[in-house]
């Protein structure tokens, strides 16, 4: 269990002042003009050997990332932080914006100078109305305190600016997210050119998670070291973690990357409702990961490799527990739903392919197919998987090729049932 | 810099910039697309165009894909391309399968069927069945005007459409609204598209989701013959492709001609078919009692022969319309010199262009295609959107490439394009000649400077003298640049025009031009196709109109004289850059009309001044010796601007006057465009459009 001297989200809860006041008592913007000092490479450096990876969902080296960024360029860098945090089961972001939102402006402030950056977007998700006035607050903070803006104490001309979505999933895309902060539909672009080459108005730009930037800070305070030194190797570091579903007490923790899921649910959720016999299945990553087992879950950690090795993915670390009262084609026929719903339309396999997926789970659910439709679902969703311009096709058709794939005799045993049921009507 | 590619096996160099799709198609290699097209940004939505890269563990859209973005591997050998592939395969099937589970396969009676990219693609790609057993989506019918039918439920979302109009259009009116299943393609409050150029998205359509309202269920494409020919609605010259069945025209099409009009044509050049129907002079006939009466070929020419021999040469006049072709303006002109005639007119607006100012006095001289080099261009006296809708997409193409600037002298007008309004007439351009305007430094800078002038500012009194000072400021801004460029440009609006400037179809010694023609006088006057003039001054005139449509000049001749229209004959046209194209005989024109020269050729020998040729050839032979640039078919010569030096040279007086505009109604320039049914409409419309504007203002 992380200790509470590793904590970097000291705040999560909300208990303590998120102010600029209490925010620098738990130790922020503390040192941040020395790191700047040290240099734009030496950060990047810094960021590459603390093992970071992106906590968006995708989970590309940070570091890694940053370096992509062209260092003589005439156009000006952008920084994009996305916090459009849409993904069902994901409620991470939300509390940094809203408990501890000067970790976020002063890694954006960080981030910005190691890619030589002037100005950095935040693209607020259209829901999180109180989160972006939180960050602004924050922001407005930080102006006050010349910490960031024109002149600032730490030399090096920053502005950070607040953009308010409007409640498109796509929107988290970061393409799309650039789509739509020039003003226009947020639609994915083609890539490549990738951001790092032509991103925000044509210029270099990098698009990073709230969670990635605003851990910046810390790391560089107590050492890529104290960073790489958590967590196992490849997987460092800390991460909030969500649990939501059939546990005592759903909630958002900080742990170590790496810990067994069942201590991460045992530990901090009370368990799963009726003990762990009764749990049915997980999705350890939001929506758009495969679903596991139980059987799967009990001796699974919680990182990227692991969970990648059982044909899912670590992806935000929003854990969706469900027990054996669920029933998984209704759930998993809700997020198809949901896919279908936010599915920008613009290339054919997802707008199509989608809304497909959805009609067939409608009435598998009811047990109105046949079994063979079972292999036909699965096959759409491997048409619609990898021929996206965007990865929103390859997220939609994930969940149900978790369903058929873990959960096949449960769809079968639904489609007996009903045909079972319908038979004797028509024989009487 | 090139790449090197393996596809398909087949080894293959490309240049840096090409896209996957030309490499794979340089190596032989057919993809199959929906959203692609040349002349439009790259969408890389329909996601049919998939190929497999080595080493990419997805498929790539081939043509959003650059040949610069496939590094060679790391050993140094160049990439594999497969498009044969078991992986290609199914995903071409994967895309298939999902466009046609919403599509309804309505095809027997879709309009598109024959012709259309999905049915092609279907049997080359698909999988022959459905396994889609859900309800399929239906769309709403949209209204966005009567030249284009929607059936947006059969729509593939393919924007191809919207792209047209945004980039090539200027026309930001269609959109994809709504997300997901619900995306749909509709113009904004569903109002109809207002350009002069909108009917080509039927064309870019790869379906039947916009097809031609004017010719719904008319015809199935393979029942029609097409002949390749020119289009005569304005000086452009856009290349066409005219659709018959059974001797009637069903419809025009454009054809690809990169030099003159890409592959787009204007509503008007597509929709006036329906105006080849309708008021067709079908016989000859004669005046008697104030009453035009049906008479024979023989009752006709001869009353004319008689009036021709009795009328003394000096009162003998012809002017010849806008769409007349050089071969019957060549033996119009050829048959009344005969009789001593001096008084000849093709510039039937009251053009001040003379021909012996030299032939770049009186041509678009940088060319069409040269547009794209300018990168400064005065516009003056011109709405180009109105009168030549092909060539203003041209300087859109150009203006987004980048670095264009564009002045205005005349009225002020939406051109599709941001332009710098310089002042209202003459006067702003004489500052522009002088130096002493801001405009004249940005002409001299400019490495490939722009002088367009319109009918509008050389149809008047000061025509000549506005001519020179245009023709000054092409000069002074070509001056010690590229010796091949000549920046100095009239555009024409009259398909006939430069074929009748070539030929000297303006008055000879003593002759009368068109005000003089028109102000009364004359024994006998001969109207080619005229109808673009005020007749009501011809007094007692013996009046001959020969010509395909019933229109002004018919209603005040004494003898009317049935020809053919541009698709019923094979004639030469020059368009405004000087380009001599013959347009192709499609169908034969109704009744007892004839082709216009054979016309000329029987008159002649009624009149006992036999023309000396019996055949088109022979008459195009003496045609060349006259007027040797009309020989050479699809050519334009170069042409230096030390060509308009006499021209430069002319003073004149210029007045204060502002420009007008050579064209009001687009929808409404010429007799074929007044008969048709569906230009009347367009103009309804537009007219409407219009009045509600200014009383919203």
């Amino acid at each position: 269990m992380l200790a509470d001297r590793d904590r970097i989200f000291r705040n999560l809860y909300g208990f303590h002042d998120a102010g600029l006041k209490g925010a620098m008592q738990r130790g922020a913007w503390d040192g941040t003009k020395f790191f700047i000092e040290k240099g734009h490479d030496w950060i990047i450096d810094e960021v590459k050997k603390s093992g970071l990876r992106g906590r968006g969902g995708a989970g590309f080296p940070t570091g890694l990332k940053w370096s992509f960024m062209p260092k003589n360029d005439p156009r000006p860098s952008y920084l994009v932080i996305n916090a459009d945090e849409s993904e069902p089961g994901s409620c991470k972001d939300r509390e940094i914006l809203r408990h501890d939102p000067h970790l976020l402006v002063e890694g954006a402030l960080i981030a910005s100078f190691a890619m030589r950056a002037h100005t950095s977007y935040i693209y607020v998700r259209g829901e999180y109305i109180r989160e972006r006035e939180a960050l602004q607050r924050a922001i407005d903070e930080a102006y006050a305190a010349k910490l960031i803006g024109r002149n600032n104490v730490h030399g090096w001309d920053f502005d950070l600016v607040v953009h308010h979505g409007a409640g498109a999933y796509i929107c988290g895309e970061e393409t799309a997210m650039l789509e739509s902060l020039e003003g226009k539909k947020g639609q994915p672009r083609l890539k490549p050119p990738f951001p790092a080459n032509v991103g925000l108005y044509g210029a270099p730009t990098t698009v990073n998670n709230v969670e990635s930037i605003a851990v910046a800070g810390d790391i560089l305070r107590r050492g890529a070291d104290w960073f790489a030194g958590l967590g196992l190797p490849n997987n460092t570091g800390t991460k909030l973690f969500q649990i939501s579903g059939h546990v005592a007490r759903p909630c958002v923790v900080e742990e170590e990357m790496g810990i067994p899921l069942r201590e991460l649910i045992d530990k901090h959720c009370g368990g799963v409702t009726g003990g762990w016999d009764n749990l049915l299945a997980v999705i350890p990553g939001g929506s758009s990961v495969r679903c596991i087992t139980a059987e799967q879950a009990t001796g699974v950690t919680m990182d990227f490799d692991a969970l990648g090795k059982l044909g899912s993915g670590l992806g935000t670390a929003a854990v969706i527990v469900m027990d054996k009262s669920t029933d998984i084609i209704g759930a998993i026929r809700r997020l198809a739903y949901f896919y279908k719903h936010e599915s920008c339309g613009q290339c054919t396999p997802c707008r199509e392919g989608t809304g497909w997926m959805w009609r067939v789970l409608e009435r598998m659910e009811r047990g109105e197919a046949e079994k063979r439709e079972i292999d036909l679902l699965f096959e759409v969703t491997k048409q619609v998987e990898g021929h996206t311009i965007c990865a929103l096709g390859d997220a939609a058709a994930w969940p149900v090729q978790g369903l058929i794939k873990n959960f096949r005799p449960v769809i079968e045993a639904r489609i007996d049932q009903y045909q079972a049921r319908h038979s004797k009507v028509a024989a009487e | 810099m090139t790449k090197q590619l393996i596809i398909d096996g087949t080894p293959i160099e490309v240049e840096d910039g090409t896209t996957l799709m030309h490499a794979c198609e340089a190596a032989g290699s057919e993809i199959p697309r929906f959203c692609y097209h040349e002349r439009l940004s790259i969408a890389g939505n329909c996601r049919m165009c998939l190929v497999e890269v080595q080493g990419s563990p997805k498929p790539v859209a081939s043509c959003a894909m650059l040949v610069n973005d496939l590094p060679p591997n790391k050993d140094g050998s160049p990439k594999i391309v497969s498009t044969n592939t078991a992986l290609v395969k199914k995903a071409r099937e994967g895309v298939m399968e999902f466009l046609l589970i919403n599509h309804p396969l309505d095809c027997p009676i879709c309009d598109q069927g024959g012709e259309c990219d999905l049915q092609d693609q279907a049997m080359a790609f698909g999988i022959g069945g459905s396994r889609y057993r859900e309800n399929k989506r239906a769309v709403e019918e949209k209204h966005i005007g009567p030249l284009i039918k929607t059936i947006m439920t059969r729509c593939i979302h393919c924007t191809r459409c919207v792209r047209y109009m945004t980039e090539v259009a200027g026309v930001e009116e269609l959109g994809l609204i709504s997300r997901g299943e619900d995306a749909e393609i509709t113009t904004y409050l569903e109002n109809g598209i207002l350009s002069e150029m909108s009917a080509n998205v039927v064309d870019l359509c790869p379906v039947g989701a916009l097809t031609h309202r004017p010719w719904a269920f008319n015809a199935r494409p393979w029942e029609m013959t097409g002949t390749e020919s020119i289009d005569v609605m304005d000086a452009v010259g856009s290349a066409i492709r005219v659709d018959t069945r059974g001797g009637a025209v069903m419809r025009v099409l454009p054809r690809n001609n990169d030099a003159v009009n890409e592959e787009w044509i204007s509503d008007k050049t597509r929709h006036v078919a329906d105006g080849l129907k309708s008021q067709r002079l079908d016989q000859p006939f004669i005046r008697k009692n104030g009453r035009l009466e049906p008479a024979t070929w023989n009752a006709a020419l001869s009353l004319v022969a008689e009036n021709l021999k009795a009328a003394k040469p000096d009162r003998i006049g012809a002017i010849a319309g806008d769409l007349a072709g050089a071969e019957e303006m060549f033996a119009l002109k050829d048959l009344l010199t005969r009789f001593g005639a001096t008084s000849f007119d093709c510039r039937q607006a009251g053009d001040k262009l003379d021909p012996k100012l030299g032939r770049a006095s009186y041509l678009f001289n940088s060319s069409i295609e040269g547009i794209e080099l300018a990168d400064a261009i005065l516009i003056v006296g011109s709405n180009p959107r109105l009168e030549a809708p092909i060539l203003n997409a041209r300087i859109r193409k150009r203006w987004r490439a980048g670095g264009l600037k564009v002045g205005v002298v005349g009225q002020a007008a939406d051109v599709t394009y941001p332009v710098d309004y310089l002042g209202a007439g003459p006067e702003t351009l004489v500052d522009i000649a002088n130096g002493r305007h801001a405009f004249a430094e940005v002409l001299k800078s400019a490495k490939y400077p722009m002088v367009i002038v319109g009918q509008s500012a050389f149809a008047r009194a000061d025509g000549l003298a506005v001519l020179a000072a245009a023709a000054r400021i092409a000069v002074d801004a070509c001056a010690a640049k590229d010796a091949a460029w000549n920046g100095f440009n009239v555009l024409h609006t009259a398909a006939a025009r430069v074929a009748g400037l070539d030929l000297g179809f303006v008055p000879g010694k003593g002759g009368k031009d068109l005000a003089g023609i028109l102000g009364g006088g004359l024994e006998f006057v001969y109207l080619l196709g005229a109808d673009e003039c005020d007749l009501s001054g011809l007094g007692s005139a013996f009046v001959v109109y020969q010509g395909s449509h019933g229109d002004h000049g018919a209603s005040r001749a004494d003898v009317v004289l049935p020809g053919a229209a541009y698709t019923e004959k094979s004639a030469t046209y020059v368009n405004t850059e000087g380009r001599a194209q013959q347009t192709v005989k499609a169908a034969f024109a109704p009744g007892d009309a004839k082709e216009d020269w054979t016309i000329l050729r029987q008159l002649s020998q009624q009149a006992g001044a036999t023309l000396p040729y019996d055949r088109l050839s022979e008459l195009r032979a003496a045609m060349y010796k006259s007027a040797p640039q009309l020989a050479h078919l699809d050519a334009i010569e170069t042409r230096a601007v030390s060509g308009l030096e006499t021209l430069a040279k002319l003073s004149g007086v210029v007045s204060p006057e502002p420009f007008k505009t050579a064209i009001t109604d687009f929808y409404m320039t010429n007799p074929i465009a007044r008969s048709s049914a569906v230009m009347a409409g367009m103009s309804a419309l537009r007219a409407a459009h219009d009045q509600k504007l200014s009383a919203a203002e």
